[in-house]
């Protein structure tokens, strides 16, 4: 679904279904040089369960409009703006690494607008590592490689993707060949910038919930801890498998921690 | 500073797409010989139905053992996934199913296996969909042929039956600028000796009935999306990009992004065309991609010795194998095949049909049959046998003399291949000479 926000042209998966206000909405923000469809099984099983799902492409991705923001801080703005767009007033939030650290900020910004915040993926810092800020500086080829190799978990590339037929590395490569030069490396420094992270902790009133891959080699599990721990009454899944794509990489496991986190909200 | 390292292509070819079976630790690929699969509850299983969770409901769709071999296969081609198929052919027609409509026209190369020109020239033109075929040694061929109605450019990685090498890099920016996908039958090269995508093929399938098997007991084939063609930018694939009636109203790109093609083949073109590879048909292929890099570089050494000694045989008009300097291709070849040009080949004896037939029955070591890429070596006289019934007029206008003969060159020692052609050469001469 289309939405302006800024004056640009924006757009958000909502797995073919119109919002609904008498629906509880869950907002999907992806992480670095991705898409809304990083969550697709995820976002669409709740668009079919009762959910609005307003599954972003964040500034300069996928099929929204305009260059990519360049702060944390930046993007957890325009999203409360998009949902002023998408005229909610509430919402959850499930964040991936990057819109992870978007939706924390979000919810440090306007609590009173964030119901429940999933954290998939994250950690603070979320440090970038210089070689990767450079080759991502230079659109080089070997930022594209460390984004999927270190995106996943080292079995990986040997094989068992868990979407009959798919191969996981090739499926990051093929996303990444699509983005605008500068994208990547905006958002890898965006996440290596970003100073707020317990702070804004700190100031989270709504549930989390943390899962993260036991394998992640771009945000281990450790890295989460002081962010978990930052945040009152956060709980943490550790998914043993995964790497650092959970919703590629275990999307069951993802979805069911999820659905268990979100039917806490309605007393199922 | 060099990025991390990818695994290599021998490695993945033993190890992509499988991981050791969690229930009993079997090392090799199960053969999961099942049509359907027990739901969880009754929730997992609307889940499974409507794409909200990753898992197999019914064999047409998808199968353990199947999805490994799609699996090896996208990643040895560097491609986003794949889908097996009953057949090359079938992989062909569902590439075509899956984008084209009745009305839309594709533009071909002419140097196609037949059974490719039966279906493009013939059967789809029963169900609306046209094909032009162009001379794919001019790539401009190609651009003068494109309609607005064109939505796929299609050719051969080595085309049949004179291994024309198709300019992929050429025509593939062609067939962009045109805002429509590059198709590739990649059978005769396999990825070790060429993986399209590198080179700007968006969509390529191989009759993995061939080299990929190697041991000629298994039809199949494989369709690989590179996962690269913008179907949304293009603006000319509603079937990817609009709601589809057929499908809960589901716009496969908003969906799935890269997978859209894949997502549509799979969920469409499986379940009601349904030319599906079984799982023991998907073992067997997998056996043979598992030493794939040790045969191709055999087949293409003993390949080479074959084409030196017949190059200069007296009784051999012309060899048709682009590392030939007199190949027309040879240059091409250079830059896109530095690992050679596989092993099937054409060459043309002098003595017409009845030499050509002494010759076929006089060997003892190559196999005389319709079919290539087999661990045997293999041969077939077009005149005589799949094109008999042609004049030597019509013969030359498909690029065959009544002398042309093709060869499959397998992994038998390679002294052994040479004394077999050297002996029926031989005796073709003779038959000649009492003529």
């Amino acid at each position: 679904m289309e939405f302006t926000v800024d004056g640009r042209k924006v757009f958000a998966y909502t797995a073919a279904h119109a919002l609904d206000a008498a629906k509880p909405t869950i907002v999907f923000a992806h992480g670095a040089g991705l898409d809304h469809s990083w969550f697709g099984l995820q976002s669409r099983y709740f668009g079919y369960h009762g959910y609005n799902v307003l599954a972003v492409d964040l500034p300069g991705h996928g099929r929204s409009e305009r260059a990519p923001l360049a702060t944390i801080e930046a993007l957890a703005d325009w999203v409360l703006r998009l949902l002023d767009a998408a005229k909610i007033e509430r919402a959850s939030l499930v964040g991936h690494s990057m819109g992870a650290l978007t939706a924390l900020e979000c919810a440090a910004r306007r609590p009173a607008r964030v119901e429940r915040i999933a954290f998939l993926g994250v950690a603070f810092p979320m440090r970038v590592s210089p070689a990767f800020l450079d080759a991502a500086r230079n659109n080089e080829q070997a930022a594209y490689d460390m984004e999927t190799i270190w995106g996943h978990a080292p079995q990986v590339p040997l094989g068992g993707n868990p979407n009959p037929g798919m191969w996981m590395y090739g499926d990051t490569l093929a996303r990444l060949a699509r983005l605008r030069p500068g994208v990547l490396y905006a958002d890898l420094k965006a996440c290596n910038d970003y100073a707020a992270g317990l702070e804004s902790a700190a100031k989270v009133r709504c549930p989390a919930l943390f899962v993260l891959g036991r394998r992640d080699r771009m945000t281990p599990p450790m890295g989460a801890q002081a962010l978990a721990a930052a945040i009152h009454g956060a709980r943490t899944v550790l998914l043993a498998p995964s790497g650092h794509s959970l919703m590629a990489e275990a999307p069951d496991a993802t979805l069911d921690a999820l659905i268990g986190f979100f039917r806490e909200a309605v007393g199922a | 500073m060099a990025g991390p390292k990818y695994p290599g292509f021998d490695t993945l070819a033993l190890h992509a797409g499988q991981s050791p079976d969690a229930t009993f630790g079997a090392r090799a690929v199960p053969i999961y010989a099942t049509t359907s699969y027990v739901f969880r509850d009754s929730e997992h299983a609307a889940s499974l139905f409507n794409m909200e969770r990753a898992g197999h409901v019914y064999s047409r769709i998808s199968n353990p053992t199947v999805a490994v071999l799609e699996e090896r296969m996208a990643a040895l081609e560097g491609g986003v996934g794949a889908i097996a198929t009953a057949s090359g052919q079938a992989a062909l027609h569902l590439a075509v199913a899956t984008i084209l409509d009745a009305g839309h026209h594709i533009v071909a190369s002419n140097s196609l296996y037949g059974g490719s020109h039966n279906l493009l020239g013939y059967t789809l033109r029963r169900f609306g969909i046209e094909t032009t075929f162009v001379n794919p040694r001019e790539p401009q061929n190609f651009k003068r042929a494109i309609r607005p109605n064109t939505r796929l450019v299609f050719g051969e990685t080595l085309g049949n039956p004179g291994l024309d090498v198709l300019d992929i890099p050429a025509v593939a920016q062609i067939a962009h600028e045109a805002g429509v996908p590059l198709l590739v039958d990649a059978t005769f090269t396999t990825p070790w000796l060429m993986k399209p995508f590198e080179h700007g093929a968006d969509l390529l399938y191989h009759s993995a009935t061939k080299f990929l098997g190697g041991h000629g007991v298994a039809i199949g084939g494989v369709l690989v999306d590179s996962g690269r063609f913008d179907w949304e930018a293009s603006g000319k694939f509603p079937q990817l990009t609009a709601p589809y009636e057929g499908f809960h109203g589901m716009d496969f790109e908003e969906e799935s992004g890269t997978r859209a093609f894949l997502l549509r083949a799979r969920r469409e073109g499986l379940r009601d065309f349904g030319a599906c590879m079984a799982p023991m048909t998907a073992f067997h292929i997998l056996q043979g991609i598992e030493t794939l890099h040790l045969r191709m570089p055999r087949h293409v050494e003993s390949t080479r010795k074959v084409v030196t000694f017949l190059d200069r045989h007296e009784m051999v008009e012309s060899v048709a194998y682009p590392e030939l300097a007199s190949h027309p291709d040879h240059a091409l070849a250079q830059r896109l095949l530095p690992r050679g040009c596989g092993a099937v080949f054409s060459f043309s004896m002098k003595g017409g049909r009845e030499a050509g037939k002494q010759f076929i029955e006089s060997l003892r070591v190559f196999s005389h049959l319709a079919n290539v890429g087999d661990a045997k070596s293999l041969v077939i006289h077009p005149a005589s046998t799949t094109h008999y019934r042609m004049s030597d007029e019509d013969l030359s206008k498909a690029g065959i003399t009544a002398g042309t003969v093709r060869l499959s060159i397998g992994l038998e020692e390679a002294e052994d291949l040479l004394e077999d052609l050297d002996r029926a050469l031989a005796a073709a001469q003779r038959g000649m000479k009492g003529a």
